[in-house]
């Protein structure tokens, strides 16, 4: 019931106070009857004290006087002054309604100029852009014009240089035609004044010339009249000149050619050499070698068959082909020299482990090694130079310098001295021996002769007695056996000398006899060596000697007459 | 070096003979002939006037005299004293005189260059060549004397004649290319001659012996062109001094530029640069007399001596009076040595009149107005 009451109230109130702030009032009634149901369950009829001095203090503290005081214990309320605080409530209710009202006029007012202005500063925000890429075309246009300007500019001066260059060389072309125009002037004149001479001159004075006697020609020859064929024949001199210098230089220019080529051709081989050199290692990096393989293949028919064609070149289509070849494999040669370029600027920037840094590789480890290499080197020769420094600069004395001196040639010079010794001592056996010898040989000769008439003598005996007699043939042998020892000293000089020089083999032209009718002679004689050696003899060991070689020489003779055979030279090795 | 005693001369007519055994001087009129060894007068021969120019005959028998003012050539035989040859050009004048290659022939030049007289004197006879032209070299005689180039203008063109010298019989004639023909040089071959134009126009026409034109060289045009020609003694390169202080070379095979040198105010790139630094006459202390000073300073006194330059080098430049006439600027003087391997050239306008490469390549004289400088070459040095 307060509830429609306070309705009813809010109700009459909006009816009572017109229709003006209808509109206001409707929408705060709206408001209040929202309010006033929340607020309808404010006041009971129990708790109407506790309402009453609720409102009291809202009263107050709003600044209005207080509705009700709690002097009085009426539960009257005073209603003049609920009502004027009503009115206060209502003046105060108008009046924020009225500032609400403004504040959202404002607030609209706001919107809109915020609106308005956002509109602006997009518009100035697109304007600006527009002026700013207006801005940088003109700048940029500015630009342009002034390079434009300043070529001109150029241009300019340079017309102007040019202009004055023209204008010095008109100017120092007229003053040369100047100088020409006065001088053909002056010419002028002065034949126009020779003229007028010659003119007025009676006397003319006429050209002569006044020679003592004619002097012959420089060549010695006659002079020849004028004719048709002297006439040919000058043509014909100065044609034949012409064309022995046109020839000269033809020769020349051959034999520049010639050279030429020589050279291509040889540039051509080395390059073909070297390509194809480096084709096992180029292979296999890329396929497109395989092309180059087939022209260097090519090519290296074009090699063969160039060196043949060394007359055919005469030929243009030849001689192209030349300059071609060499062209082609000049290019190669270029590209492959810019290719292992290229590897080895990779190979220095980038560390990578493919198959182009092998030919660096090979390359540190080459470098390294002749590095090590150079390395040894210094140090031996650092070595050896200490060595001569200590050899030269050891400070000894001189009777150790000259003992040190010659230290290490002293073993070989102790042995040098032990053989000079012996070979001194041998010299002197030998000397001995030669001497031993050649007297013996005076003596043999002597014997030779003695023997020889003896031989005569026995050989006559022996024709002459010819029957075998067992005595007189002792007698023979016994009177030969001093003969045949006489000749076989005799030989045994020469044996011996023989021996010395011929050991090996034998030799039988010691002692040449080898006639059938000695054989006898021999075979008897055979016995004799060895009793000629049980006797004692004379001379002694001397004919013991040539004795020992007497018999080595008949066995030797035996054998040789047989058979040939090594044993004798051996036996009289070791004999001797 | 050792010098003999002064002798006089007029005009700078002092020259040797061609075999080398006479030095021919002139003195005013007469001829002194002497002998080179001893510098004893051999002949003394007395001429009609003061003597213009004298030249040798080429088998040194014979000595040209020519008088331009009287018009008049004598010859003087050295091997008869007593002959006597007088030409006597009338009124038509004398401009230049010289002996044919051949030593038997006289050709005379007479004034305004209208024609050339050749004088024979084995036959006494006469032949005329008509109009000649007037310019810096406009004869020329091939080293083995056997043929003559002529420079000829009709009809404001240019034509050249070549004669062969035995007959004077003309082999051909034909007009050239060039605005102004300056001049003409056979090459030591005999079968290129080189035609070049004014310094007009920079143009170098070569000619080979029947008269076909070879080939044309032109480096540059409207500024002035060619100023001196020499060829190389194996006639395989011309060399070309230009004014703009360049010297070009060509080839005789292709005629087409195969070097050029440059000139440069400032000297960089060569081996040696020689500077002269001192020249003191030996006039040394107060007692010298003035006897002695007269007869002490002459000549050959002055000293001079040469330091080694260290590169670059500035070499001292005078511009030239643009507005003059053949001004003193480009190459003027070209020495080929005789083996082919150097080229002297004087660029500018020093002082210097001539260039010459003696015979065994080792040295060059460089002659200048007052003084004269031997230059020696070493191997792998150069001289500028």
């Amino acid at each position: 019931m307060p509830e429609s009451s306070l309705v009813k109230d809010g109700r009459s109130s909006s009816v009572e106070y017109g229709a003006s702030p209808l509109r206001q009032f409707s929408q705060s009634s709206l408001l209040l009857h929202r309010n006033s149901y929340m607020l309808g369950t404010f006041c009971t009829e129990h708790n109407v004290q506790q309402c009453l001095s609720h409102i009291n203090q809202e009263i107050s503290s709003l600044g209005l006087p207080p509705v009700w005081t709690e002097s009085g214990n009426s539960s009257e309320l005073n209603i003049v002054a609920v009502l004027n605080c009503m009115y206060d409530l209502i003046q105060l209710h108008r009046r924020g309604l009225r500032t609400l009202e403004s504040m959202e006029v404002e607030q609209l007012k706001s919107s809109s100029n915020i609106d308005h202005l956002q509109l602006t500063i997009t518009r100035l925000k697109e304007q600006l852009e527009l002026s700013k890429r207006e801005n940088t075309g003109l700048l940029e246009r500015e630009r342009q014009l002034q390079l434009k300007a300043k070529s001109l500019q150029s241009c300019l001066k340079n017309e102007k240089e040019e202009v004055q260059k023209l204008q010095n060389i008109i100017a120092s072309r007229a003053s040369q035609y100047n100088h020409e125009m006065k001088r053909k002037e002056r010419e002028f004149n002065k034949l126009k004044e020779r003229l007028n001479q010659l003119l007025v001159d009676k006397k003319e004075k006429k050209q002569a010339i006044d020679v003592l006697n004619n002097i012959g020609r420089a060549d010695g020859k006659r002079s020849l009249w004028k004719t048709e064929k002297t006439e040919a024949k000058h043509e014909g001199e100065m044609y034949k000149t012409l064309l022995s210098d046109y020839d000269a230089r033809q020769r020349e220019l051959v034999l520049e050619n010639a050279e030429l080529r020589k050279v291509l051709q040889q540039m051509k081989k080395d390059m073909v050499s070297i390509l194809s050199s480096r084709k096992p290692a180029v292979k296999s990096d890329k396929p497109e070698h395989s092309g180059v393989q087939a022209r260097s293949e090519e090519e290296e028919e074009e090699v063969f068959d160039s060196s043949k064609e060394s007359v055919e070149l005469y030929c243009v289509h030849a001689r192209e082909k030349l300059t071609n070849s060499i062209r082609l494999q000049w290019r190669r040669l270029k590209s492959h020299v810019e290719r292992l370029d290229s590897q080895a600027s990779l190979v220095q920037m980038v560390e990578s482990k493919d198959t182009d840094a092998v030919p660096q590789e090979t390359q540190e480890e080459e470098m390294d090694r002749l590095k090590l290499e150079i390395q040894q080197c210094k140090d031996f020769i650092q070595t050896q130079q200490q060595l001569l420094q200590q050899q030269l600069s050891s400070p000894c004395d001189e009777e150790t310098a000259s003992l040190l001196s010659n230290c290490y040639m002293l073993q070989e010079k102790e042995r040098l001295g032990e053989e000079w010794k012996t070979l001194e001592e041998q010299r002197k056996i030998f000397e001995r021996e030669r001497k031993n010898f050649t007297e013996a040989a005076i003596r043999l000769s002597h014997e030779r002769k003695a023997f020889e008439e003896d031989r005569a003598t026995w050989l006559k005996h022996q024709f002459l007695n010819l029957s075998p007699f067992a005595d007189s043939k002792k007698t023979p042998l016994l009177k030969s056996k001093s003969a045949f020892l006489i000749s076989a000293e005799t030989e045994a000089p020469e044996k011996l000398i023989k021996c010395h020089s011929d050991t090996a083999s034998p030799t039988p032209r010691c002692v040449p006899l080898a006639s059938a009718s000695t054989a006898d002679l021999y075979r008897t004689l055979c016995l004799i060596p060895e009793n000629s050696s049980v006797q004692p003899k004379t001379n002694g060991e001397h004919v013991e000697e040539s004795s020992m070689f007497c018999g080595d020489v008949f066995v030797q003779h035996q054998q040789w007459e047989h058979s040939e055979d090594h044993t004798p030279s051996q036996e009289k090795n070791s004999s001797i | 070096m050792n010098f003999s005693e002064v002798f006089k001369q007029s005009n700078q007519l002092c020259k040797v003979s061609p075999d080398g055994k006479y030095l021919a001087t002139c003195v005013q009129y007469r001829l002194v002939v002497r002998d080179v060894s001893t510098l004893q007068i051999m002949h003394l021969y007395t001429c009609l006037d003061q003597i213009s120019h004298m030249e040798w005959s080429s088998d040194s028998l014979f000595i040209l005299c020519a008088m331009y003012k009287r018009g008049l050539v004598q010859v003087w035989s050295l091997e008869q004293p007593d002959w006597h040859c007088k030409i006597d050009e009338g009124s038509i004048g004398l401009v230049s005189s010289r002996w044919s290659p051949d030593g038997r022939h006289i050709l005379n030049t007479t004034e305004f260059h209208l024609r050339i007289t050749v004088w024979s004197l084995c036959t006494k006879a006469v032949s005329y060549i008509k109009y000649p032209k007037a310019c810096q070299k406009g004869i020329d005689f091939s080293r083995d004397g056997s043929y003559m180039a002529l420079a000829e203008r009709r009809d404001c063109k240019d034509f050249v004649s070549i004669f062969v010298c035995d007959d004077w019989h003309l082999l051909r004639h034909f007009e050239t290319e060039t605005q102004d023909l300056a001049g003409l040089e056979w090459s030591p071959n005999g079968c290129v001659l080189a035609v070049w134009d004014s310094c007009l126009e920079y143009k170098v026409l070569l000619y080979s012996l029947d008269g076909r034109l070879l080939s044309t060289y032109s480096a540059y045009e409207w500024s002035l062109g060619v100023k001196s020609v020499s060829w190389s003694p194996s006639s395989q390169f011309l060399a070309i001094g230009s004014y703009d202080e360049k010297v070009r070379i060509i080839n005789h095979i292709t005629w087409k530029k195969i070097a050029q040198f440059e000139h440069p105010a400032t000297v960089e790139s060569t081996k040696t640069v020689y500077k002269e630094v001192e020249r003191r006459p030996a006039v040394g202390t107060d007692e010298m007399s003035l006897h002695n000073i007269t007869t002490g300073s002459t000549l050959f006194n002055t000293q001079s001596k040469y330091e080694i330059c260290s590169l670059p080098v500035q070499i001292p430049v005078v511009k030239p009076d643009p507005d003059r006439a053949n001004p003193k600027i480009g190459v003027s003087v070209l020495a080929f040595s005789s083996d082919n391997h150097y080229l002297a050239t004087k660029n500018g306008g020093f002082q210097v009149h001539s260039l010459n490469w003696h015979c065994s390549d080792n040295s060059l004289i460089l002659l200048g107005k007052e003084q004269l400088c031997l230059c020696y070459m070493e191997t792998d040095e150069e001289d500028k």
